[in-house]
């Protein structure tokens, strides 16, 4: 449990500095935006308390907004999106339903699963996110093709990130 | 209340979800001015239109004093444009010397209204007591005398020029001691007559008349006219002399009033020495 807490403190603190330092500095053509900090809230485990959900994304994004001099835009887009998750992880559970000892990932899911689960969350995020950033839904397709390619970047670097810890022979 | 407890610990999760959601609002509406200003314009647009729209109806009512207020401030900045003012204190210059005591101040002014072809012609000038014209002061343009002001009010002064059958101006031929007058017949206002100069003075034509100084008004030596005709009457003393003046009176514009300074003092004495006349 301990370890467990230690381990998500310092991969919160990880996130947010990649994603101030490194990858806000990322924007391929005005299009391209990638989040990894969602990372974050996809990688908790399954019985985390609700509150404490919301609490922590909450940090999470005011962290990045605290960085981004965006305030309350990352804060808003990652508390929907932690919200969002109990219902995304309610629609796509396995028939016998989630194990205390499984954490969200590729190493104890398949790859399908992990993909609608990072995608919707993905998408939810950025969608909010890139919306409340323009503030308006006049060139509302501008935005939404916006959304679609910073999430496909975000998904894709989030399965990356999955592969550092990929244990093959673990995979059940 | 137990219902409302009830759905508030039913709800809980969600509720804190909207307050967290809530304090990130807050946070993007105080820290973001785009995202407030978008705000706040979006939500009066929805007001402001109403707004517009009852004000569409009810303004027909105040047509007729909006028109009036419109109106009266027309009137009020048509006041305060230049055009509409004058000069009231003019531009005087005044030279201080130990050697020359000054005799003469002038004023200058601008002419606003002449004409010529009367047979008495005056002049109105821009200036007035305010700006020290008195009756009686001597006017006189770039090129010449114009005449002497006649009356005055605080802000304007009527002029008698030259160009008027009573006006009579001191005059003398440049170089020549025979003193003479400059009067006008009230024809042609280009041309005056010199009066009174003896037949044995020498005059040739184009001869300059100067003032003489004499008569206090103006100042001596001051170009009025050149001589054009010489006629010797049979049977009298003086020449019928004819001259063309040098002031186009049609285009004066700027003119200067004269103020003697020492012409009380020299009034007074001389009114003196007639009344001690008087009484012999």
């Amino acid at each position: 449990m301990i370890r467990q807490i230690l381990t998500f403190t310092l991969l919160f603190l990880f996130l947010i500095a990649l994603q101030v330092l490194v990858l806000n500095n990322i924007q391929l053509g005005g299009y391209l935006n990638p989040y990894l900090y969602v990372l974050f809230v996809l990688l908790l485990p399954f019985d985390t308390p609700k509150w404490l959900l919301l609490i922590v994304a909450f940090a999470l994004g005011f962290g990045v907004d605290l960085f981004s001099s965006t305030m309350g835009m990352h804060t808003m887009a990652i508390v929907f999106m932690a919200f969002l998750r109990l219902g995304v992880l309610k629609l796509i559970a396995p028939r016998d339903g989630y194990d205390a000892s499984q954490k969200p990932g590729l190493q104890d899911f398949d790859f399908r699963w992990f993909l609608t689960y990072a995608s919707i969350l993905t998408f939810a995020h950025h969608f909010l996110l890139f919306f409340i950033e323009v503030f308006r839904f006049s060139d509302f397709f501008f935005t939404f093709s916006k959304v679609i390619t910073s999430s496909g970047f975000t998904i894709l670097l989030l399965l990356v990130s999955q592969l550092f810890n990929y244990n093959a022979q673990a995979k059940r | 209340m137990r219902n409302l407890l009830g759905f508030l610990s039913r709800n809980s999760f969600f509720l804190f979800f909207l307050f967290l959601e809530g304090i990130a609002a807050l946070l993007l509406f105080q820290n973001n001015r785009f995202q407030r200003s978008e705000f706040l314009n979006s939500s009066n647009a929805a007001s402001g239109s109403f707004y517009q729209l009852v004000n569409n109806a009810t303004m027909y009512f105040d047509l007729a004093e909006i028109n009036e207020q419109l109106a009266a401030e027309n009137a009020d900045l048509r006041r305060q444009l230049t055009g509409s003012k004058i000069e009231i204190f003019g531009k005087n210059f005044i030279i201080n010397d130990t050697v020359y005591q000054q005799a003469y101040n002038f004023t200058e002014a601008t002419v606003i209204n002449s004409t010529v072809s009367k047979a008495n012609n005056y002049i109105t000038l821009n200036k007035g007591s305010f700006a020290g014209v008195e009756a009686g002061m001597g006017v006189i343009g770039p090129q010449g005398i114009i005449g002497i002001v006649k009356t005055v009010s605080t802000r304007f002064s009527s002029v008698m020029t030259v160009l008027h059958t009573q006006s009579k101006v001191s005059a003398k031929l440049k170089d020549q001691r025979y003193l003479g007058s400059l009067v006008w017949d009230g024809k042609d206002y280009q041309y005056g007559q010199l009066i009174d100069i003896p037949k044995n003075a020498n005059v040739m034509l184009g001869d300059t008349v100067i003032s003489s100084g004499y008569s206090s008004i103006f100042p001596t030596g001051i170009n009025l006219a050149t001589v054009t005709s010489i006629e010797k009457p049979e049977g009298k003393n003086f020449y019928d002399i004819t001259v063309k003046l040098i002031n186009d009176f049609k285009k004066i514009e700027k003119v200067y009033v004269v103020k003697n300074v020492l012409r009380e003092e020299q009034d007074k004495l001389e009114a003196e020495a007639q009344e001690g006349d008087n009484n012999d």
